[in-house]
């Protein structure tokens, strides 16, 4: 064993920019087993495994289609209405699944934290890389339903914003992560905000795009409709069915407004989770 | 500075006690306004040391308070103190689990901490995977892990169970494991808080074993917290103090012993509220230096909050090792036809006749039966037995405390006649 001879010191008070990313990354090993734990024991506890997966978007996506789509008869752009909804379902999902669950963080892990240190950032995005694999799965489900409905013939295209799909997982978990840490900063003092926080995720959904089409929102309320297009999920939902479904409204324009909210809320999240995770132990 | 491994320069700590979070949206503004005109906080500035059985006038309390001492590599340091005398809270500082409130450590060389054995195992995973998991959270590099695991199934003993999950061990089990990953951990500090509570006699002996071949073998620097006063005698060659949160004293750990427990003689809590519904008060165990085969007296009041039918209060004898050594069974004296409650209070004397107690440290509990449940509760108080007084100065010494067995008998020679 070499020693190590690293000076080191710890003190009550340190720079708010001072976010130890170079030692996160030192950390990147426990990232995969903390991902790798959290599949694998998903997977063991249930009999149908991954099938779960495919069992909430399936529901919801009929459920969807009956009473938003029949029922209510809201226009899904000329779309075949389960693909529609399936589309905008599977991109809201992960960004939620994201959210909910970065956002009790230091709850979950109050045992581990306050037994051990580790860069408390690995915890938050190990879990926005879990949700990958669920998102994996959603999606395998959207491209077999994609297949079907190809097969029978129904009118959607794929288009160029598919290439821009991997951007687009990457802003959803990046802007899940960020928000879901300034969250789960300020719960584990005002503990309320966690009742907001599933609540919120669901009323956030329909100020999203995820069961209209954005055309048809300013449409029917041209002066409202602001509040669809400040939300950044907007356009990523819209560029995401734009890409697998050709219909969908795209500029460049609305895409970096949400980039720049989605860094913004980032860098403000990782700030602050960094504050608070130094003496949360105390406090939660 | 060169051979220092660990210095803690006026190291305090405030804990805020009560409810957290009411209204506090009020004060930490009023907190950001005093640190943006640079002014002290002013919630700190009424804060008061830590002693458990005062009643306070605020509730801020130190929890460490200008705290400074320096440890030198390859030192073995135990910290000693009482509950709440901040032992814990030092540890959670330097393992970087909370922040300190004001002053700083700095030191060399990495550091491996060990609060608690086997945090973040997962109980659906393998042997295997949580090794890999757990020493990932202790901080070490898959390769570094891979490269020990035959050391760690080895000093655990589980090779035959290494992909079974975890939740079908036995506690035994699961607690070697653990503690194995921590200890092949590559670091230069070894910080180990009171993990070897649990886990069988042998097992405490292979983890110190282990953690003497750290300090001593390896030049590893190792803090160890324990109340288990023959533990830290054999593995640490210095000793801290701690009282409510400052520095008592920094001695050879002999020393630092003596001095220690001469102070236990004199604290006296002789109130405690068991739980929600019992109370100990007027407690007392005399006299306050006890031999072993001598006579005691142990006496306490029993008050109870609910009226409640009694079935049994008994004390309970544990040793350093949290073996239960004695009870005594009071169900003729006190039981079935006993009430508690408001204004019936229950006075309980006994004289232990020759306590045949071995020197060392025991814990008193108490086991209170009622019609509505049944509990221990331990640690109440710890007391000293020290050694039998000769009764003939023709024998020089007495023999070692490990050839002597578990106790000390009362027994008078027939024949021959000295």
């Amino acid at each position: 064993m070499q020693p190590n001879e690293q000076h080191w010191s710890i003190e009550a008070n340190s720079s708010i920019f001072d976010i130890k990313l170079k030692e996160a990354w030192s950390y990147r090993d426990l990232l995969f087993l903390l991902v790798r734990r959290d599949f694998v024991s998903f997977y063991k506890q249930t009999i149908l495994g991954p099938l779960w997966f495919f069992i909430q978007p399936l529901f919801t996506t009929i459920i969807f289609t009956f009473i938003f789509g029949n029922l209510a008869e809201i226009s899904t752009d000329g779309l075949p209405k389960p693909l529609f909804y399936m589309a905008g379902i599977t991109a809201w999902n992960y960004f939620a699944d994201c959210i909910t669950k970065t956002s009790t963080v230091f709850k979950d892990n109050a045992n581990i934290f306050g037994k051990v240190y580790f860069p408390r950032l690995i915890m938050p995005l190990s879990i926005v890389i879990s949700s990958l694999v669920r998102f994996a799965v959603q999606m395998l489900l959207f491209l077999i339903l994609m297949i079907y409905y190809y097969a029978t013939g129904a009118s959607f295209s794929i288009t160029w914003a598919i290439l821009l799909f991997p951007v687009v997982v990457i802003l959803m978990a990046l802007l899940g992560l960020g928000t879901g840490m300034i969250i789960s900063a300020m719960t584990t003092k005002y503990r309320d905000l966690a009742f907001l926080v599933t609540f919120g995720v669901q009323l956030l959904m329909y100020a999203t795009t995820v069961i209209y089409p954005l055309s048809t929102a300013i449409e029917k309320y041209p002066s409202y409709s602001w509040l669809i297009e400040y939300n950044p999920m907007t356009p990523i939902i819209e560029i995401f069915r734009l890409g697998f479904l050709g219909e969908g409204s795209f500029s460049w324009h609305s895409f970096a407004y949400a980039t720049s909210v989605t860094l913004v809320l980032l860098v403000f999240g990782i700030i602050i989770f960094n504050k608070v995770e130094k003496t949360f132990v105390d406090t939660v | 500075m060169s051979n220092i491994a660990i210095k803690v320069e006026n190291l305090s700590k405030a804990y805020q006690l009560g409810q957290i979070g009411t209204g506090t949206i009020s004060r930490d503004l009023e907190r950001w306004y005093a640190q943006l005109r640079g002014k002290e906080d002013p919630f700190l500035r009424i804060g008061e040391t830590n002693n458990r059985t005062t009643k306070g006038t605020s509730d801020i309390v130190w929890s460490l308070k200008d705290l400074s001492f320096e440890i030198e590599q390859g030192e073995a340091v135990g910290i000693i103190g009482n509950n709440g005398a901040g032992k814990s809270t030092l540890l959670k500082i330097l393992s970087k689990v909370t922040a300190p409130t004001s002053g700083k450590i700095s030191g060399k060389g990495r550091i491996a901490s060990l609060l608690e054995v086997g945090t973040g195992f997962h109980p659906e995973l393998s042997g295997r995977e949580n090794i890999f998991l757990n020493g990932a959270i202790l901080g070490m590099r898959k390769k570094e892990i891979s490269r020990k695991l035959d050391e760690i199934v080895d000093f655990a003993g589980i090779e035959r169970y290494l992909d079974t999950p975890v939740k079908r061990y036995s506690s035994g089990m699961y607690v070697r494991l653990a503690f194995a990953v921590a200890a092949n951990l590559e670091s230069e500090i070894l910080i180990v808080d009171e993990v070897l509570a649990v886990g069988d006699a042998e097992f405490q002996k292979k983890c110190l074993g282990k953690m003497g071949e750290v300090s001593k073998g390896q030049g590893r620097t190792v803090l160890f917290v324990s109340h288990n006063m023959t533990s830290i005698q054999k593995l640490c060659n210095t000793s801290i103090i701690l009282q409510h949160g400052t520095l008592l004293a920094k001695e050879k750990t002999n020393d630092a012993i003596n001095l220690y427990q001469g102070l236990q003689n004199t604290i006296t809590q002789d109130t405690l509220q068991l739980d929600e519904n019992y109370l100990v008060s007027n407690f007392s165990f005399e006299p306050s230096h006890i031999n072993s085969l001598s006579d005691c007296i142990l006496s306490f009041k029993v008050s109870s909050r609910e009226h409640r039918k009694i079935e049994s209060i008994s004390p309970l004898f544990y040793d350093s090792f949290n073996q239960r050594v004695a009870v005594l069974d009071l169900r003729n004296q006190i039981g079935i036809h006993t009430m508690a409650g408001p204004g019936k209070d229950i006075d309980v004397a006994i004289k232990i006749k020759n306590i045949p107690f071995l020197e060392g440290e025991y814990v008193l509990g108490l086991y209170i039966n009622d019609d509505i449940s049944g509990k221990d509760f331990f640690n109440l108080f710890r007391f000293n037995i020290w050694p039998v007084k000769k009764l003939s100065n023709e024998i020089p010494y007495e023999y070692d405390l490990v050839y002597r067995g578990y106790m000390n008998l009362d027994f008078e020679v027939l024949t021959p006649k000295p």
